[in-house]
């Protein structure tokens, strides 16, 4: 299997191949890697995404995150200068309800999964200061 | 303070739309229920659960967008805006970034200098409200409502157009007539259907440019926004004179301290990485859509007041305040349609009604007498079956427990004793036990009569016409 | 009569035709359960008793008359992210270990008013992100044709248990291929329909623009059978479809005359093993036979399909998994520190390695500065992808392909490299991003004894055509198998 190279230097069909001489060559290439995630992008995406990490963690979420995003600068190569994005494939719009009660008192059941409840409501740690 | 410095202020007034049910859910709206009865699987975030749009929220955020003459948005999404709060059941709000219903509108307000002008607004958007947080005092912790969470809210961004707290309120007021009118929203402050972050700046007169601005929330009465706004101004001031910055940020306002505090903290880092939610389809505002929301539209104050005058036979000045005010309007032109005669519901409206609102802190929106009562009250006193101060004791009951007038004053016994030879008996004994002011009178002293008239009325337990009374004492006297 | 072997379709038949019972069908599939499962762990909750409780309820109508249907008393297994009420539900997550929905998923309802018997809830890739089914956390499923391998994934359990007799059929759901795949590894039939046919009213979101709820089965019969109780239009779902044409047991005829199949040449390709092109280019070869037109073009940007599908899904992961937050459902860290001390640990402990890492990365990409670099890009490319499949489908009324470029790999084989992991669904995934209905059908296995799965890629709401195809092929095959 060859070697392709795409735009910032990872080697992803590489990647594929079992043999280890591939895959160190792989390797070295991904040390010249261009999306170098710093500590403080982990920390404040730990922070975003309410995740905390260990050490060991956050060192391998940073060539994780680095590596992937190589791969998706990839789309970089395409122009896409007068294209609108796509959400949604298909142009389904305008789906509403009418605005009439249907649900009737659920509580019992919605609640019946919470780690914590009192009083009919959901315990959280305090929230005002 | 050497230099002039001028406020700027822009405002997000955040409107909970009248609808029977939420905004992605069949649960109800209605208020006061226990906690968590009106929720689903939708408004409590359940794995798997899905929103589908009330039609209802999207006619009222157009209606409002026509009545503040924005351009309605033809092609409108719905985006997430992410953020980890427990009042938030799926961490994200379901709200409108990228192409907001309603863009590029405005209203014209009174200035304090009794000019005109016009506050733009920027947009207006449709997103969900949050549950309720309750803090739990024996077992330091909070507790989640979320009977609130999806109630549907149009939020109302103002450009940068006022300068002082008149302009806000001024600015308030305007938006919560126009949606009254509409009968999107009931616009209670204390009860936050209607509610505003006040966005604010302060610049050295004649600047060029915007200074840095901070948030505030936690505003629910227009005397708090007048509070808040001059405390914001002068700390944001003294921080310029003391060479300091204002830094750009959201801050509480503690109306009972009278001081705002920032409400950063290391975990809130206000990068709500909004995008379009998938679980929503677009929406296509039609021209038909939107024409027949546009023939729904109601009658404006506007148009209503040109129609009062040209109708009514009432002061300018009752024209202005009653229809300042659409539940007032309402009141004033179902009595009306009942029978009542305009002046005398103007009057109503305009004397005791005003008075007990404002002594009481009392809403137009929260008024509970019915017209139908208020009616019957004014024919009790044309009829003369009441005089004018029973009917003021009367209205003071109706006021608070919306009581039948007739039925009130029947079970009361206040209705006016038309039995003559009572009368004269009262006048005779108040005639004999007040010689001075039977001689003053005489004497040409006019006012002695009222002192009579007083004693009469009291000695009826006031249950007489206070004009007969008068009419009666002088034909004793002059004899 | 052997029921854990028997198709939907049969054993419904036998039922009604009194020589079976669904409890007798519900106790044989029980016990192969009993039997396998150790070997295989198909599944995550085994629902022993409520399963012959709905048998005897479903039997009872039988004999009334009310079911009559292809699916009346045959027992089915649920992928354990689609909601079902009463019945834990966990994603094959810690963070949901003791989740039991208070509904029952509008797809499961459909089932249920046919008459379907749930069985159970199967094992998946944690939140259907991987594709082996080993990042579950309730270990991983194995392949039942050869237990060093796995089923492929995220549907691993239900395409394993259809595999092994453990179930007559199962549901899963398919956002990169997640149905296709395991269905091609473990040798059944998998389809992904048309995005907006099945309801994801009580499906647990991975990303919610490209997940769809659809069949794995043993046969393509079953499979129509079952997309056809599967479909509806649900006004719960606002990205649900009406559509008139869900009768698609009706086209289950054996005939391609004139259909104009296309072969990319993009999926023939570097990567793709040899033993797998030769499988299906002889697949290709029958359907000729049968009077279809096949030829080779150039679909074109296949390449970006995979870094616009891992944008995409990711960013849209990060936000559906918000909800996990140890408040109203789920699981709670013993010891915590202040609210954000409680969200961070309980979903650090909760969510595994490859959820995290797609959290991380879909925060990343909608974070401030980068939404337009990377998110809307993404969408921009989704939007070129549907074009190039457009302008496919101008020319083909089929496209003919692998559903993988390998058969099943060994247990552990593919976790240590996730963009390894990612590549293997290159041939799938465009498919979820342009909407598209996709199915899997089995095309002969390697010299190891691996199923090899065919996929056939039809335009938006072409199901019909999709499963015409398919069975015209499986029928041939059939046919040709009896005759050696």
């Amino acid at each position: 299997m060859k070697i392709k190279i795409f735009n910032r230097g990872i080697c992803v069909c590489a990647l594929l191949d079992t043999n280890p001489v591939m895959r160190k060559k792989c390797a070295e290439m991904e040390k010249n890697m261009a999306n170098m995630i710093n500590d403080e992008t982990i920390e404040y995406v730990g922070i975003l995404a309410k995740l905390e990490l260990s050490a060991e963690e956050k060192e391998q979420a940073k060539s994780d995150m680095g590596r992937m995003l190589d791969y998706i600068d990839k789309l970089g190569e395409l122009d896409t200068t007068d294209v609108e994005p796509v959400s949604h494939v298909f142009p389904v719009e305008n789906v509403f309800r009418e605005d009439v009660v249907i649900n009737g008192d659920e509580r019992e059941r919605l609640l019946s999964n919470a780690p914590q409840e009192k009083d009919g409501m959901f315990v959280v740690p305090r929230t005002f200061e | 303070m050497s230099k002039q410095y001028e406020t700027v202020i822009g405002l997000e007034v955040h409107v909970e739309l009248a609808t029977k049910t939420k905004i992605f859910c069949g649960c109800s709206t209605a208020f006061g229920a226990a906690p968590n009865t009106q929720t689903c699987p939708v408004c409590t975030g359940m794995p798997g659960s899905l929103p589908v749009l009330n039609r209802q929220v999207l006619e009222y955020a157009i209606a409002v967008g026509l009545a503040t003459n924005c351009d309605i948005t033809r092609y409108s999404k719905f985006d997430r805006k992410n953020y980890f709060y427990p009042d938030n059941p799926q961490n994200y709000q379901i709200s409108q970034l990228y192409l907001p219903i309603c863009q590029n509108g405005g209203v014209e307000i009174e200035t304090e200098q009794g000019g005109r002008k016009i506050v733009g607004i920027h947009e207006i958007h449709m997103e969900e409200d949050a549950g309720k947080l309750i803090h739990d005092e024996w077992e330091d912790c909070s507790l989640v409502d979320y009977n609130r969470s999806g109630v549907p809210l149009i939020e109302i961004v103002s450009e940068p157009d006022m300068r002082s707290a008149e302009e806000v309120i001024a600015y308030m007021e305007k938006l919560r007539q126009v949606i009254q009118y509409l009968g999107a929203s009931d616009c209670k402050l204390q009860e936050g259907s209607m509610r505003a972050d006040v966005n604010l700046s302060v610049r050295e007169a004649g600047a060029e440019t915007f200074g840095t601005r901070t948030e505030m929330k936690n505003l629910n009465s227009f005397k708090a926004i007048t509070r808040a706004i001059a405390g914001e101004t002068a700390r944001q001031i003294d921080l310029i004179e003391a060479g300091e910055r204002v830094v750009q940020e959201t801050r509480r306002w503690d109306d009972a301290k009278g001081e705002s505090y920032a409400m950063r903290s290391k975990e809130d880092a206000q990068d709500y990485r909004y995008f379009p939610d998938p679980d929503l389809t677009p929406i296509r505002v039609s021209e038909e859509m939107l024409q027949e929301i546009r023939e729904r539209q109601p009658e404006f104050r506007t148009e209503k007041m040109a129609r009062y005058r040209e109708e009514f036979d009432i002061p300018d000045y009752d024209i202005d305040i009653i229809t300042g005010e659409k539940p007032l309007a309402d009141l004033f032109e179902a009595a009306v349609a009942l029978g009542a005669q305009p002046k005398k519901v103007s009057n109503w409206i305009m004397g005791e009604t005003l008075r007990l609102m404002k002594e009481r802190e009392v809403d137009a929106a929260d008024l509970r007498f019915s017209p139908e009562h208020l009616a019957k009250l004014i024919a009790l006193t044309e009829t003369k079956q009441i005089n004018s101060s029973v009917a003021k004791e009367v209205f003071e009951v109706m006021f608070e427990e919306n009581t039948d007038p007739e039925q009130y004053v029947e079970e009361k016994g206040l209705k006016t004793v038309n039995d003559e030879g009572a009368l004269k008996k009262a006048a005779e004994e108040v005639i004999a036990a007040n010689p001075r002011s039977v001689e003053d009178y005489r004497n040409g002293k006019e006012k002695a009569i009222g002192f009579l008239v007083g004693q009469t009325m009291k000695a009826m337990k006031g249950k007489a016409d206070p004009g007969a009374v008068n009419r009666l004492l002088r034909e004793f006297l002059q004899k | 009569m052997n029921i854990a072997n028997m198709t939907a379709t049969q054993l419904a038949a036998a039922i009604r035709a009194g020589e079976t019972t669904a409890v007798e069908a519900a106790e044989a599939v029980l016990a192969q359960i009993e039997k396998e499962d150790k070997k295989y762990n198909c599944y995550v909750t085994v629902d022993r008793n409520g399963a012959l409780a709905q048998a005897k309820a479903v039997q009872e109508k039988i004999e009334a008359g009310e079911f009559s249907g292809p699916l009346a008393g045959v027992p089915v297994a649920v992928k354990d992210n689609i909601c079902t009420e009463g019945l834990l539900t966990t994603c094959s997550s810690k963070i949901l270990h003791n989740f039991v929905p208070a509904y029952t998923a509008e797809a499961v309802k459909n089932l249920q008013r046919a008459g379907a018997v749930i069985l159970g809830k199967t094992n998946m890739d944690e939140f259907a992100m991987g594709s082996t089914t080993e990042t579950s956390a309730y270990g991983p499923t194995r392949n039942p044709r050869n237990t060093a391998h796995v089923p492929g994934g995220s549907s691993g359990g239900s395409a394993a248990a259809v595999a092994a007799g453990e179930c007559i059929y199962a549901i899963g759901s398919d956002t990169g291929g997640s149905i296709r795949q395991p269905a091609s590894y473990c040798g059944v039939v998998g389809m992904k329909p048309t995005y907006g046919t099945v309801s994801r009213y009580g499906l647990i979101a991975y990303g919610s623009s490209l997940d769809q709820i659809g069949p794995l089965t043993k046969d393509v019969e079953d499979c129509a059978a079952v997309l056809e109780t599967l479909a509806s239009h649900d006004p719960k779902d606002s990205t649900s479809v009406s559509r008139a044409d869900t009768d698609f047991t009706t086209a289950l005829t054996r005939d391609v005359e004139g259909l104009r199949i296309g072969i990319p040449n993009d999926y023939l390709g570097e990567g793709l093993d040899g033993e797998v092109r030769t499988a299906v280019l002889q697949a290709a070869e029958v359907l000729e036979k049968k009077g279809a037109s096949v030829e080779r073009f150039d679909l074109s940007l296949v390449e970006y399909a995979i870094p616009a599908y891992y944008t995409i899904a990711a960013a849209e992961a990060s936000s559906n998994l918000e909800r996990f937050d140890g408040i109203r459902y789920g699981y709670r860290t013993e010891a915590f520190e202040g609210l954000h001390g409680m969200y961070k640990k309980s979903r650090s402990e909760g969510f595994g390695e490859e959820v995290k890492r797609r959290i991380m990365l879909g925060s990343f990409v909608l974070s401030s500065g980068y939404y337009d670099a990377y998110y809307l890009k993404a969408l921009k490319v989704k939007a070129l992808i549907k074009k190039a499949f457009d302008a496919a489908f101008a020319k083909y009324d089929l496209i003919l392909g692998p559903v993988a470029p390998t058969t099943a790999p060994e247990l552990g084989e593919s976790l240590a490299d996730p963009i390894r992991m990612y590549l293997g669904d290159i041939y799938t995934i465009a498919v979820n991003l342009a909407g598209l209905p996709g199915i899997s059908v089995p095309c002969g296995e390697d010299s190891r004894g691996l199923p090899i799965g065919l996929q056939l890629i039809g335009d938006c709401f072409q199901e019909k055509t999709l499963l015409r195809a398919a069975y015209t092929y499986e029928q041939e095959v059939r046919e040709h198998e009896q005759t050696v």
